[in-house]
């Protein structure tokens, strides 16, 4: 078999070239660490809204003696806004906190009801307590639609200009969750 | 571990029957694909996408269903490219979840409300995200998923151009002939001809 | 007892997969002939210890020991026995015992049969092999023990998912991992070639049967693992673009690649370092694979319970492997010479397209599917890619494929005449219009993919069949035909029934995505409805109860024209223990069509949502992959592939003799 001549001129950007594939996985590689240590849940989807002003919405209340949700009472202060319902596991695990952050952000909580019954959701809270200052029912999710949940719990920071400043996906049920979320509070208040 | 019913396995708990009297009302007349109107090109063309993108649908009730069959064809269309969020890689069109079912909804009654098939999808997109369209949008970022196979392919094609030239370059000058063969053919042209033999 | 004898099993083989990796590659760096020999036994060795370890796994599950903690998990004493025994796989840890049970099997199998191989190169291939082997022995031991127990032990289990409790599950996943760890032997040979660094024709024959034998068991297993989800869930869908539907087609697209570039380093020694890169890869794809069933990165139907834990150990095992074979490969590649000159258009040219555009499909694949994942990690905003961006971006370069297909086998070697053999195909290529007409006028206001897929697959099947045709000169020398079609190599046969049969199937995808018709409404006993031609009477439902399941079952009788038909039983079903419903469809199949129904439970008032489909010539896309499979076993089983290239010695010496 003859052996090809030497090349000595085009030899250099062919071995560059044979150095394409390690170099490729190396990034998708990395990128698969990130991905790995991202403590961001694959099931979250992020939400659309952080920065955007709060959709509109009347809610009807759920309580006689409190009053429901509407946009109009968003503004002025920075406010809690969340989303939970009776036949909600995790809301019972959450519940506990709510009344702590609410107390030690300082700062107001309106609930609201998601797709669930009013009878059931008034039974949860006297079982539980009432952590909220304002509740609303939302009987067919479609503000819960508008302000791009998944599921429940959401609680939304909504800044006093009535623009969305974070989303906490998910129930808080433990401690650094609670911190992480007053931060944000904190944050937002600037 | 959150409340959002996953759609894959689990019923859907609103069933048409359980909404009011839907189950009573005529559910409309039957949705067989194969004999659509062929009303307007666009109706056409939208048909013609409805019929492009992946098929089938088990999640969407009967009494979900609009009347108009336009209208619910468009619906369909719109459905099978909206993602179910809580899903796993299905569209709303496909799932039983119940988020699924109630943006199912909200698709027809946008549609009702006079929106057009871009303004439904906006309007989705507002609330959860570009996240929502199982079709990426074609933004800077998606630009590699939607012009990279085909620059990936041209570039391809010019490597193998530029391989094809590097060899025919190496083709061009053949090997030398050994002693052997450089004798046989002084011998062949000899015979070949008097006086035409190798110089 | 059992339950700790599988555990030591796999402790011992993990470390005869020590000595397999260490002493053979040293041996054949320093041509020690004894450290070269450890290779055979070790890896046979190591088959009987993994052996062992799966056999007391599928011990605890078939008697139910509860103790074992995978087992409390996973299965439940009212199981039927063959789920029971399904459900050792069912799961991550048992899966991956599954996983290194056929690395072994494939190991051992080179190590027993493998005796034509220089010994070199079959040192060294198996301690590639071995390597791969202790990192995954070493993930089950650290991470992902099989056999950790439980105490106390449950009084009963928490149930195999219901959607897995089908015969589907004693298939899909082996057959599925035959495919994907069978690249690994590829992946072996590759990188023993690359130390080496010599590829040469006997090197392509010795790696076809395995890569060949992977492939035809991957193609199987996704095959199965599609027909499975359209008769399991209920939505009469085959394929979804799901990340781990990807994840097992990427390794497929790429081995095809394989399977066809190898021929060009066989015949014509060339394209050599892109046979190497693409061996590589194919493996690289599995392992990527089971990445992401493993890890959590990525939420899917498929997706193992996710522990960031497992994931880091196996993206671990993959920079080595991978980036220390892509490494060696930047390396050694280079000095690779080339043999055979060919021009563009030639079989190799075509070959070369071929590989082309299998690797774009792969790249597609590969992009759509981890896009999301790294434009979450720039923070670039969540987008999410479905079937509708595969079917815009796929298929033009799927059916630019398909047209090549039917004429690259035409082409002979090193030059050819594309004039000449683009009229040996007009008999193809009328036929192809002539349905293509057919389909149009047949289907008029169906979509335009539907008569473009007819066409790609009516041409392609009548490419092979014209290519098949010439062979034995059927028109030529028709007499002589019979004799040669039983003299042709049984390669040929292969090549041709497996071309055929991803025809059939094309024509099977075409058929059941465009003209697929659907009725859905609310139907009380009595009522009747029809669909494509078909009368579906609703005859009710009735309650039943199954070995671990109660049911609704519903009952329609289907009638054409009057003529009885079929009884459809479709069922919705209630597992018990984990609470999960299950709809089971009820499926009636004419060869040509799917008469599909689907029943949801009754309202109360005694109305079912029913939803019925007529899929057009959806069977033909498992009838069209069992022919590629049969297509690949034909090819296997041809002596010359199986044998290798004869040595020099012996064949000088059959020379002299």
């Amino acid at each position: 078999m003859t052996t090809a001549p030497d090349r000595p001129a085009g030899t250099r950007p062919r071995h560059l070239l044979y150095l394409l594939p390690v170099v490729l996985f190396v990034v998708v590689a990395v990128y698969f660490l990130v991905a790995l240590y991202s403590s961001r849940d694959p099931q979250e989807v992020p939400s659309a809204l952080v920065g955007k002003p709060a959709p509109g919405f009347t809610l009807a209340p759920l309580l006689p003696d409190l009053p429901g949700v509407a946009r109009a009472d968003l503004g002025g202060s920075v406010v809690l806004v969340n989303f939970f319902a009776s036949w909600c596991v995790p809301c019972r695990a959450e519940h506990p906190y709510l009344g702590r952050i609410a107390k030690d952000g300082g700062l107001p909580i309106f609930g609201i009801v998601y797709k669930d019954k009013p009878d059931a959701a008034r039974a949860y809270l006297a079982e539980l307590g009432n952590p909220y200052a304002r509740i609303g029912m939302d009987d067919s999710g479609r503000t819960g639609i508008d302000f791009g949940i998944t599921g429940v719990p959401e609680t939304f920071v909504l800044a006093p200009d009535g623009r969305i400043c974070y989303r906490q996906w998910g129930p808080v049920t433990d401690d650094d969750t609670e911190q992480a979320l007053l931060a944000k509070i904190k944050e937002c208040r600037r | 571990m959150r409340c959002a019913l996953p759609g894959f396995f689990l019923d859907s708990p609103a069933k048409a029957g359980a909404q009011g009297n839907r189950h009573d009302a005529d559910p409309g007349p039957p949705l067989s694909r194969g004999n659509q109107g062929k009303a307007t090109t666009k109706a056409m063309l939208l048909l013609l996408l409805a019929l492009v993108l992946a098929p089938p649908a088990l999640a969407v009730e009967p009494g979900e269903m609009l009347k108009d069959p336009a209208l619910e064809a468009r619906a369909r269309a719109i459905s099978e490219e909206i993602r179910c969020v809580v899903c796993q890689n299905q569209s709303i069109d496909d799932s039983a979840a119940d988020l699924a079912a109630d943006l199912r909804r909200l698709v027809r009654e946008r549609l009702l409300a006079g929106d057009s098939d871009q303004q439904v999808r906006d309007f989705l997109v507002a609330r959860y995200g570009d996240f929502v369209l199982l079709d990426p949008p074609v933004k800077p970022k998606t630009w590699l998923l939607w012009y990279g196979p085909a620059a990936i392919f041209l570039l391809a094609l010019a490597a193998v151009a530029v391989y094809f030239r590097r060899r025919r370059g190496a083709a061009l000058a053949p090997p030398p002939l050994s002693a052997d063969e450089a004798q046989r053919l002084e011998s062949l042209l000899a015979d070949a001809g008097e006086g035409r033999g190798s110089p | 007892m059992i339950a700790e004898l599988g555990h030591f099993a796999l402790v011992l083989a993990l470390a005869l997969a020590l000595a397999q990796a260490v002493l053979p590659l040293a041996g054949a760096a320093r041509d020690n002939q004894a450290w070269m020999a450890v290779a055979a036994p070790a890896s046979q060795g190591q088959l009987l210890f993994i052996a062992i370890a799966f056999f007391a796994l599928m011990q605890a599950y078939v008697s139910s020991d509860f103790s074992v903690a995978v087992v409390a998990d996973n299965s439940n004493s009212a199981m039927p026995l063959i789920y029971k025994a399904a459900a050792t796989w069912g799961n991550h840890e048992g899966s991956l015992l599954l996983w290194v049970l056929i690395l072994a099997v494939f190991g051992a199998a080179v190590g027993t049969f493998g005796n034509n191989l220089p010994p070199k190169l079959k040192a060294r291939v198996l301690a590639v092999q071995g390597l791969i082997a202790v990192g995954f022995l070493a993930f089950m031991l650290l991470t992902s023990n099989p056999f950790a127990r439980l105490d106390p032990p449950p009084a009963d289990g928490a149930d195999l998912n219901p959607l897995l409790q089908d015969p589907g599950l004693a298939f899909h996943p082996p057959m599925l991992y035959f495919g994907y760890v069978g690249f690994s032997m590829a992946f072996s040979f590759a990188v023993a070639a690359l130390i080496e660094g010599r590829v040469d024709a006997a090197w392509a024959r010795w790696v076809r049967p395995w890569t060949l034998a992977a492939w035809i068991a991957l193609t199987a297993g996704i095959a199965g693992g599609s027909w499975w989800s359209y008769y399991e869930l209920g939505w009469g869908g085959w394929w979804a673009w799901d990340p781990v539907e990807n994840a097992s087609f990427m390794p497929w697209l790429l081995g095809t690649a394989l399977l066809h570039s190898a021929i060009v380093v066989e015949k014509r020694d060339a394209l050599k370092s892109w046979t190497m890169l693409l061996a590589i890869l194919t493996f690289a794809m599995s392992l990527v694979g089971t990445f992401l069933v493993r890890s959590g990165v990525l939420t899917s139907v498929h997706a193992f319970a996710s522990d960031p834990r497992r994931g880091v150990f196996i993206l671990f095992l993959l920079v080595i492997a991978v980036g220390g074979s892509l490494t060696l490969f930047a390396i050694r590649a280079p000095s690779l010479r080339d043999g055979g000159l060919f021009q563009p258009i030639s079989r190799e040219g075509s070959l070369i397209l071929n590989n082309l555009l299998l690797a774009v499909g792969g790249v597609i694949v590969f992009l759509g599917t981890f896009m999301p994942l790294f434009a979450d990690v720039l923070h670039a905003g969540a987008i999410s890619v479905g079937a509708p961006y595969y079917f815009l971006i796929f298929n033009p370069f799927a059916a630019l494929l398909i047209v090549v297909m039917a004429v690259g086998p035409l082409l002979p070697w090193k030059r050819a005449d594309l004039a000449g053999a683009l009229q040996r195909l007009t008999a193809a290529s009328a036929a192809t219009v002539v349905a293509a007409g057919l389909v149009w006028w047949l289907k008029t206001g169906g979509p335009l993919f539907g008569v473009l897929g007819v066409a790609l697959g009516v041409w392609l099947l009548m490419g092979t069949l014209v290519e098949y045709g010439e062979r034995i000169g059927i028109l030529r020398a028709p007499g002589d035909a019979w004799r040669r079609a039983r003299q042709l190599p049984r390669a040929a046969y292969g090549m041709t029934l497996a071309h055929a049969g991803l025809a059939v199937a094309i024509l099977g995808m075409t058929g059941s995505a465009a003209w697929k018709q659907e009725q859905v409404l609310m139907m009380r006993p009595g009522d009747t409805v029809s669909l494509a031609g078909y009368d579906y009477r609703f005859d009710g439902v009735a309650d039943v109860a199954g070995p671990n399941y109660t049911a609704t079952r519903g009952t329609f009788t289907v009638t054409k024209d009057g003529t009885p038909v079929t009884i459809l039983h479709p069922e919705k079903r209630k597992y018990p223990v984990q609470g999960v419903p299950t709809t089971e469809a009820a499926i009636h199949t004419n060869g040509l069509a799917d008469l599909y129904a689907v029943i949801d439970s009754p309202d109360d008032a005694g109305a079912v949502s029913v939803h019925l489909y007529h899929q057009p010539l959806v069977p033909w896309i498992w009838a069209g992959a069992v022919l590629m499979a049969l297509g690949g076993l034909v090819s296997l089983s041809d002596r010359r592939l199986r044998v290798g290239a004869p040595s020099r010695r012996t064949a000088v010496a059959m020379a002299r003799a």
